[in-house]
Parts: structure tokens; C-alpha cells; sequence
């Protein structure tokens, strides 16, 4: 049924291999590059004023001037774009960071320690969790002015239990393995164990969740900007862009369709990036991968 | 076993309690006033005044939480102050509509994701695999929203077969109730599909190079045997969690895709009552969100433990 699985496994001598970036790695890594660099170098390349209004250019169709035409206010649509990406890129990226701070070391402790330790941070967690992120995010943006920095702050509070918790299942499973109990008679210090042999082994799995939670932060704050309670005209997040261009789908289609293919390239890239990188740490799975 | 139940039941009901709080303290910012949403703008101040006295809006705020979370624990959710009727039955609607959609969209997820990320990870590398894999990115990449559009404008603008937005009951005819449950069906399923197949994929690509499942093959057992038996069971442990995480996304879902689709269930009923301050009603369907995650996430770990012999909840309870 699976020779090939078979194959995989077993067919490869575990030869010393030239660390070389895979296909994977090398599209996500191009894409991922191409749309950052574009992205913050937007005040300097973006070939027209982002916010110019002006009556006579409306609804241009792609063309030598404006490339990716230009929308119901006479905008480019290129040049917001590239304003736009900037926006989502920094609130993604910020809002991951603070997930990551949190949720990393309260998931390790859980796992390692067990216990009321465990019981208080997991508790503490569902009560985090308890509201989906994108009600949660609602709730706060509907109180507040909305401000994007407020939005990254949000949705990466959002997400810490997310962290936590896949860290603390694939902590869960290290912890019964025997070089954690080696590493335990040699008694080793608790940090030590969790930071050294723990944290390595769990990184695989964690780079994945991080690098998918950038694209998933990028797309909560896009939905959060889509129902008119994320960043405010005249900016042009993508998400707003998208909601902006949503009455002119029959008769522009361009204006919509350029944030959102943007936004997809980007995610498509991050993710790419991290499956890459995923298999690159893991030897295991990287011994499965020998094509060429 | 029991007694774990029971003690995440009580946990539960804490988590609900500090989740009430969090709600109501966060409602309590928000820069509107109840007494004048109810009589309009053009009420005379002392009418207002008299109103504030009767609902207690000048009590001190714990004292009305108590009231609120009181009324709550005896099935009295309040007044919507929009619409002017009891949140309860309204509620019960919404919820109704939303546990339909995410029901079907949760079995869609489950059995497409798994059996997808299995058959990839069998095909390690080859074709099916990739096509898995990028349909993921795909299902990743896309915002549910843009999903959403892209559905109205194939299936409703194009091709004619769906209505684009909108809800009939299933009294209405099955074939009627059902043609307007597909769209959004197919934008949540599209949406949720990949994080299921990825992981079950990973998972199961780790587990079929372990060990034991070498030695089971060893052993000379068939190779449907290795897979279902050995493989799957642990590989799906992870997934468990994810699903339950899942289950949870579902319900944030429904806020983009229900609004999109004019589906009168939770999630536009939490927009609704956002965009036009209906406080109680807000707090409620807040509140009700959080209760049905919170037994989903029990039931998830519950099947961790059923599914994973190394752990057992419970002991440390004696």
C-alpha cells in the first residue's frame, strides 16, 4: 500500500549531506524576501503619492502609469499596496513576538513541571482562550480608538495560549524520553533541562506554529481592518483595502484583487519558509525528505 | 477519571466566572449610555434620569456585575436594548443557526483534514502529497473573507446555483435550508482545512518513521494494519488539540463569514450588537461563546487522554 513511505524511510543511508537549501526553502525564502523588502522600502520605491485623491483618474485599468491601476478615489493602487504591506507586515510580525515571549516559557513549565504549576498556567490560559481571538479583538477595538499598535498588542495576547499550550503537549511527550531522564540523574538544573534539551528538541514543531502564527496574525488583523474596526481610511492597511473594494468587484476587480494577492503571496511564502526550515531541523524528517 | 471530569467541570465554571468579568469590565468602557440607547435621542433629561435609576446605571459597578451575573445564573440574560426584547429566546435562535453551520463545517474539517494529511504523508513526496501541501498554503493564504467574496461571485454571481446571503429555516423545504447553508459551509471548510491536514501530515510523518512502526512491520503485519493501528493513533494525538483549537476558530469564523452572508446566527448577532451598542446583548452572546468553547476544549482533552495511554488525568487526585 505505502512502499514509498517504506522507501523513505529506510531507503537513504544517513550519508553526510551538504546542508542545501531546498526547493521549498529557496521559493519561500525569495518570496518572503521580495515582499518584505518591497513592503518597508514603500515610502522610497512606491511609484505614486498613496493618498492623493484625484476625480480624473478613478477606476484606471492596469496600464504603463499606474500598474496595478488605480481605485474609486483616483489612488494607485500599487503604491497603497506597498503602504499596506508595510502596516500588516509590522503588526503581524510585532504581535507574534509578544506571543511568542509569553506563551514559550509558560508552556515549558507546564509541561516539565506538572502539577499545580501546570493546572494554574493552563487555567490561566483558558481563560485566555476562552474568547475567540477575532470576539476578543472586537471587543477591545470596539472600546478604544483603534490604533494598529493597540491591534498587534491584542491579538498577540491573543495568542499566547495558543503557544503555550502546543508547547506544553510537545513538552509533555519529551519529558518522559530517556536523555530528559539522563539529563535529570546527572542533575542537571531545571532550567537547564528545560532551555537545553527540552527547548531544542521542541523547536521544530514551535517553528511551524510561529511562523504560521505571523500569517495568522497578519489575516485576524486584515479581518479586524474588513469589518471596520482595525486601521481607519485614509490608511491603507490590506485588509481595509480589500473591504473598501468590495462594492466595486463587478467593475474593478484589481483594486480588491491586489492586497489580496499580495497578502496570499506573503502567507504562502512565511509558511513555505517555515515547513523548509521545519525539515531542515529536524533530522528525522530530513533524513525522510533525501530527494534531490 | 470521574473525579477529573468533575474537577474541570467546577474549573469551567470558574473560567466562565473570570470570563464574565473580563467581559463586563470591558463593556463598561464602552462610551455609551444605556438609558439614552433605550428612549432615543430626543428623550427629556428627567425621563432618562428616572430610567438610569430603574435599570441601576448609578450604582457602583460591582454592584451591578452582581445583578447582571445573578440574572445570568437564573436565566435572565436581560433586555436587548436595540431591539427591545428578551436576549434568552434570541439567543437560542442565533445560536440554533450558528451550531448548524459550525456543525457541519467541524465534521467537513475533521474527516477531509485527517484523511487528507494521512494519504500526503503515505505519499510522502510525491505527487498527492504536493498537491495536498500547496492546496494548503492556498487554504492558509487566503483570508476567510476574500473566501467569502470569491464563493458569492463563483457560485451566486457566475454560476447562479447558490443564493449569496441570507437564511431559511429548515421548515422551509430541506433542499431551501440547505442551499443557503453551502456557501458559507464551503468558505469556513476552506478556510480551516489546512491547519488539520498540515499537522496530521507532519504527525504522521514522524510516526511512520519511528521504531516501532518498523518493528511492527517486521513483525509482517499488513501494511492497513501498521497504518491504523499503529501509526495513526498516535500521529492524531496532536491533531486532537488542534481540533478543539479548531472548534474554537470556527466560532471566531462565523463573525466574518456570517456578516458577509447576512446568516442571522451568533457571530452577526456579536457584530450587530457591536456596531449599535446593545450592551446586554453583546455581553450574553460573549459570554455563551466562551461556554460552548469551554466544553469543547474539555472534550478534546478528554479524548487526548482516551487516546494516549501515557497520560492519565486523575491520579494525582488518589
Amino acid at each position: 500500500m505505502s512502499d514509498e513511505a517504506r522507501h523513505s524511510s529506510d531507503g537513504e543511508p544517513p550519508a553526510p549531506r551538504r546542508r542545501r537549501w531546498s526547493a521549498q526553502l529557496k521559493v519561500g525564502a525569495a518570496l518572503t524576501a521580495a515582499i518584505l523588502i518591497a513592503s518597508l522600502l514603500a515610502p522610497w520605491i512606491a511609484p505614486h503619492p498613496w493618498d492623493t485623491i484625484s476625480m480624473r483618474t478613478r477606476f484606471l485599468a492596469p496600464n504603463a502609469t499606474y500598474w496595478l491601476g488605480t481605485d474609486d478615489y483616483g489612488r494607485d493602487v500599487l503604491s497603497r499596496m506597498l503602504m499596506g504591506g508595510r502596516l500588516s507586515i509590522a503588526m503581524g510580525v510585532s504581535a507574534t513576538l509578544v506571543s511568542l515571549a509569553l506563551g514559550v516559557p509558560m508552556g515549558l513549565a507546564a509541561g516539565y513541571f506538572r502539577g499545580w504549576i501546570d493546572e494554574a498556567l493552563m487555567r490561566f490560559a483558558d481563560v485566555l482562550m476562552a474568547i475567540p481571538a477575532i470576539m476578543l479583538g472586537l471587543l477591545v477595538l470596539a472600546v478604544t480608538p483603534p490604533a494598529l499598535w493597540k491591534t498587534a498588542l491584542a491579538i498577540g495576547f491573543v495568542y499566547t495560549p495558543l503557544i503555550a499550550r502546543i508547547t506544553r503537549s510537545v513538552t509533555l511527550s519529551l519529558a518522559n524520553e530517556e536523555f530528559i531522564q539522563a539529563a535529570r540523574a546527572r542533575s542537571e538544573s531545571n532550567a537547564y533541562i528545560l532551555f537545553r534539551e527540552i527547548l531544542p528538541n521542541a523547536w521544530p514543531p514551535l517553528l511551524v506554529e510561529a511562523s504560521l502564527r505571523v500569517t495568522y496574525a497578519i489575516l485576524l488583523g486584515a479581518a479586524l481592518s474588513f469589518l471596520g474596526l482595525g486601521a481607519q481610511p485614509p490608511s491603507s492597511d490590506w485588509g481595509l483595502m480589500i473591504a473598501e473594494a468590495r462594492s466595486f468587484l463587478d467593475r474593478a476587480p484589481w483594486i480588491a484583487l491586489a492586497p489580496g494577492l499580495a497578502m496570499c503571496l506573503l502567507v504562502i511564502g512565511v509558511n513555505l519558509l517555515g515547513d523548509g526550515a521545519r525539515e531542515r531541523l529536524d533530522p528525522r524528517i530530513k533524513a525522510g525528505v533525501g530527494k534531490s | 477519571m470521574t473525579a477529573y471530569i468533575v474537577r474541570r467541570l467546577v474549573f469551567i465554571l470558574l473560567v466562565l466566572a473570570a470570563v464574565s468579568i473580563l467581559v463586563f469590565a470591558i463593556t463598561s468602557l464602552l462610551p455609551a449610555n444605556v438609558a439614552y440607547l433605550i428612549l432615543g435621542p430626543f428623550a427629556p433629561p428627567e425621563q432618562v434620569r428616572a430610567l438610569e435609576v430603574k435599570l441601576g446605571l448609578n450604582d457602583p459597578i460591582w454592584r451591578q456585575y452582581l445583578r447582571w451575573a445573578g440574572g445570568f445564573l437564573t436565566g435572565d440574560l436581560g433586555v436587548s436594548t436595540l431591539m427591545n426584547r428578551p436576549i434568552a429566546p434570541m439567543l437560542a435562535e442565533a445560536i440554533g443557526r450558528s451550531l448548524m453551520l459550525t456543525g457541519a463545517s467541524f465534521f467537513l474539517i475533521a474527516s477531509i483534514g485527517v484523511g487528507l494529511g494521512v494519504a500526503a504523508a503515505l505519499r510522502h513526496g510525491r505527487a498527492l502529497d504536493h498537491s495536498v501541501s500547496v492546496g494548503a498554503y492556498l487554504g492558509i493564504a487566503v483570508p476567510e473573507f476574500f473566501w467569502a467574496i470569491v464563493v458569492i461571485m463563483v457560485f451566486a454571481s457566475w454560476l447562479g446555483w447558490l443564493p449569496a446571503s441570507g437564511y431559511e429555516p429548515p421548515s422551509a423545504g430541506f433542499w431551501i435550508w440547505a442551499k443557503h447553508l453551502i456557501a458559507p459551509t464551503i468558505t469556513l471548510v476552506f478556510g480551516h482545512l489546512a491547519h488539520v491536514s498540515r499537522l496530521t501530515r507532519s504527525s504522521m510523518i514522524e510516526v511512520m518513521q519511528s521504531p516501532y512502526v518498523t518493528a511492527a512491520r517486521a513483525k509482517g503485519l499488513p501494511e492497513r494494519v501498521v497504518v491504523l493501528h499503529h501509526a495513526l493513533r498516535n500521529a492524531l494525538l496532536p491533531t486532537i488539540t488542534v481540533l478543539a483549537l479548531d472548534f474554537g476558530r470556527l466560532m471566531g469564523g462565523i463573525v466574518v463569514v456570517e456578516t458577509i452572508f447576512a446568516y442571522p446566527g451568533l457571530g452577526r448577532l456579536i457584530v450587530f450588537s457591536i456596531q449599535n451598542r446593545d450592551l446586554p446583548t453583546l455581553q450574553a452572546s460573549i459570554l455563551v461563546v466562551a461556554a460552548i468553547y469551554a466544553v469543547a476544549n474539555l472534550v478534546a482533552d478528554l479524548l487526548y487522554a482516551r487516546f494516549n495511554p501515557k497520560i492519565r488525568y486523575g491520579r494525582n487526585v488518589g
